[in-house]
């Protein structure tokens, strides 16, 4: 079977798989993007962060909205489970707690689309030991 | 759209192989599978990351996690903790030579930080043996674009703007070279990919077949489309087996796809690939020998006129060119020459591979941009000599090469100026020498490897060398005289001059650049009988120390020749012409007195 017949199959066939290696090309400049980290640690699946995070992947796809989507340990902040922390480029990180799939719509309609910070913000109560 | 949220890269190049990571990357699968993450993770086997030393490398995404060493033992930590938990496995992680700090990711690594990957673009991140990931990295779009849209002339013409020159090692321009093959007429003419890389130490060649082979499909079906050829060979020797076997499912693969065999891309076009096998042979490497192997005759060089692109394989009109020649050329139809000729210096242009290997800390494959300094690639992307070491002196070029010492280390690298400074640029071997090497001991090993390969058809190469090498050898045993210092050098210029190949006439090159650079060593070894490298074992002395000797006479006894002198209770002595480095002495010692040294107190001591 000869599937590429013509330039524009090759084109169309590199269109449909670009998304195979999508998140390889990103993770060569991850500075630039927009990057989420859901907790996904016991407390985290528990509240949900599972679907939290399978939302974020999919609705950032969705809308091509370059982005890496990666999974951390508990943020300690259990009470306020699912926890998602948002880094724009260039900026610092924002953590947001009680992240339902509705929430997360919102993060990405406001927050990460127009820079608006939404509630739910949890503030840095902490300093990190520097080496 | 795939939903895989994380991929795992797992170094599958002949080096990371070696050390296990086909296990690795097994053990990964199998314990993604058994906790249920199979449609979350993706393990792909990817080619060469480069960072060989540190092998097996295996790298996580999106977060760019840089592993290595992994052992087979660590798949299921990375799979339970990084995989699941999301926390990195630090102990795994690369740690910073000079501040000792875990680097998480490859972006911070100094060895990354200088590189410009063009010919290596795709090795280390795709599956070399998916087709649909290598089009997804835009492989084939060069050729559709010169057979659709640039047709041969102008295609030619961005080649040879780009100012791209063969990355063999004499350098010549890569689209003079098609366009000479375009204008010979012929009912058939052939593109040779010339695999066959033969250097010690180089490794650039296999690692681009293994990582990328549909680079150099493409590359190699738009040169048969500029030159007028519909056949392709690719000579590769068998010692290749990666390579090899990824190349044949990458030529199937694009068979299937209609992007090799007839009317590709709905023109008139065809072209096909073939494999040849070389049986290793440094001799190969040199076209007009390469082609000869692929009749099927001796591999022997002929006089050049005519050039292979007048009558080559089987009489007919052949190009032949480098794999990192041709992994160059699908980026230069697609970014254009303007964007190519921006890397480099003013008559080097783009990128060139180079194999780091010897006293270095990060032995591996690095591709810089021309121009760069040796001190930039050897501190800065090597991380410097091995355990704190003095740099000596790198050799580069293999065998045809030469010695660039110290005070080359702010040279740029490019053609003219390794030539300039009597190496050359090579395939891109360079092997990293430091204080504890003998350089005598380097050209000879050079010289040795020369005289093994050398083909035989020409008196010159096949006796000079064998010559040098003897004489070699009686320099490094001690038994060289001033005389044999002024042979070498006449013979090295007789050979240089009077030599059918490339083969011969650069074979003397470690000697004279040793000799150049390294004079004083050459005289140590023939005046002196000595090395101070302490590398030629019949240059080294036992030697008693005076403070530790107590004088017991035990090693006096031992002494089958009588060498040893000194009274009770004093130290002794050894008398080094007589001595015939035994050994005996050494084993009786219970005091340690007696160790072996590069040289030796040079006082008369009285015969006994």
């Amino acid at each position: 079977m000869r599937e590429i017949k013509t330039l524009a199959d090759l084109k169309k066939k590199q269109e449909e798989m670009r998304s195979r290696i999508k998140l390889r090309d990103n993770a060569e400049n991850p500075e630039s993007l927009v990057q989420v980290k859901v907790a996904m640690a016991t407390c985290g699946i528990a509240s949900g962060a599972k679907e939290v995070m399978e939302y974020f992947v999919d609705e950032l796809d969705k809308r091509s909205i370059r982005a890496i989507v990666t999974q951390t340990g508990c943020m300690g902040y259990c009470y306020a489970e699912p926890t998602v922390e948002i880094t724009l480029p260039g900026q610092d990180p924002i953590v947001f707690g009680y992240v339902t799939v509705k929430k997360a719509g919102d993060i990405i309609e406001h927050y990460i689309k127009e820079g608006e910070l939404v509630d739910g913000i949890i503030p840095q109560n902490y300093n990190t030991i520097k080496s | 759209m795939s939903k895989y949220k994380m991929h795992i890269l797992v170094c599958a190049g002949t080096g990371c192989s070696s050390s296990e990571s086909n296990l690795v990357c097994e053990i990964l699968i199998d314990e993604v599978e058994r906790k249920g993450l199979g449609g979350d993770v993706q393990i792909i086997r990817t080619g060469c990351f480069g960072f060989c030393e540190k092998g097996p490398i295996v790298k996580v995404l999106p977060d760019n996690t840089f592993y290595t060493n992994v052992k087979p033992a660590d798949a299921k930590e990375i799979v339970d903790e990084h995989i699941i938990k999301g926390r990195k496995v630090y102990r795994l992680l690369y740690t910073d030579p000079e501040s000792g700090e875990h680097l998480p990711d490859s972006k911070h690594m100094g060895f990354y930080q200088k590189q410009i990957r063009v010919a290596l673009r795709n090795c280390g991140t795709i599956d070399p043996e998916n087709i649909d990931e290598a089009i997804a990295r835009d492989a084939y779009q060069a050729l559709g674009k010169v057979i659709t849209e640039m047709g041969p002339d102008v295609a030619i013409n961005e080649i040879k703007s780009s100012g791209l020159r063969g990355r063999g090692g004499a350098g010549f321009p890569t689209g003079l070279k098609w366009e000479i093959a375009r204008k010979n007429d012929a009912d058939q003419k052939y593109v040779v990919c010339n695999a066959d890389e033969g250097d010690p130490g180089a490794f650039m060649d296999r690692s681009i077949l293994e990582g990328d082979p549909h680079s150099i499909i493409e590359a190699m079906a738009i040169c048969g489309y500029c030159i007028g050829a519909s056949k392709g060979l690719v000579y590769i020797r068998a010692e290749y087996p990666l390579a090899v076997k990824r190349l044949k499912i990458a030529i199937a693969q694009a068979h299937e796809y209609g992007l090799l065999g007839d009317n590709i891309f709905g023109t008139d076009f065809s072209f096909d690939i073939s494999l040849k096998y070389g049986a290793g042979a440094f001799v190969c490497g040199e076209e007009t020998a390469l082609i000869h192997s692929m009749e099927g005759k001796r591999g022997e060089p002929t006089n050049k006129p005519p050039f292979p692109a007048q009558s080559g394989y089987l009489g007919k009109p052949t190009n032949v060119n480098n794999v990192e020649t041709f992994a160059n050329i699908p980026v230069i139809i697609l970014k254009g020459a303007e964007w190519f000729s921006s890397i480099g210096t003013e008559k080097s242009k783009g990128t060139k591979v180079f194999a780091l290997a010897g006293k270095i800390n990060n032995v591996g494959l690095i591709e810089i941009p021309m121009g760069i300094t040796l001190r930039e690639i050897i501190y800065e992307i090597g991380g410097g000599i091995k355990n704190g070491k003095k740099f000596k002196a790198v050799q580069t070029g293999g065998p045809s090469g030469g010695c660039l010492t110290e005070k080359h280390l702010d040279i740029p690298i490019d053609y003219e100026s390794l030539t300039a400074s009597g190496s050359m640029m090579g395939s891109g071997g360079m092997i990293v020498l430091d204080e504890d090497d003998c350089m005598v001991s380097v050209a000879k090993f050079y010289l040795e490897f020369i005289v093994d390969e050398s083909c035989g058809k020409c008196a010159p190469c096949r006796i000079g060398n064998k010559r040098m090498h003897e004489t070699l050898k009686r320099i490094t045993d001690g038994k060289g005289t001033q005389e044999d210092l002024d042979k070498l050098k006449n013979l090295s210029y007789v050979i240089k001059d009077t030599s059918l190949c490339g083969l011969g006439q650069t074979s003397p090159n470690p000697v004279l650049s040793t000799m150049e650079h390294f004079m004083d060593e050459y005289n140590e070894h023939v005046i002196d009988k000595k090395c101070r490298a302490g590398q030629c074992s019949n240059l080294l002395y036992y030697v008693i120390s005076e403070e530790e000797c107590i004088g017991c006479m035990a090693c006096l006894r031992a002494c089958p020749t009588h060498a040893i002198s000194g009274e009770k209770k004093e130290a002794h002595v050894i008398n080094q012409e007589i001595c015939i480095k035994c050994g005996a002495c050494m084993e009786k010692c219970k005091f340690d007195a007696i160790t072996l040294r590069s040289d030796y107190p040079r006082v008369s001591v009285p015969i006994v």
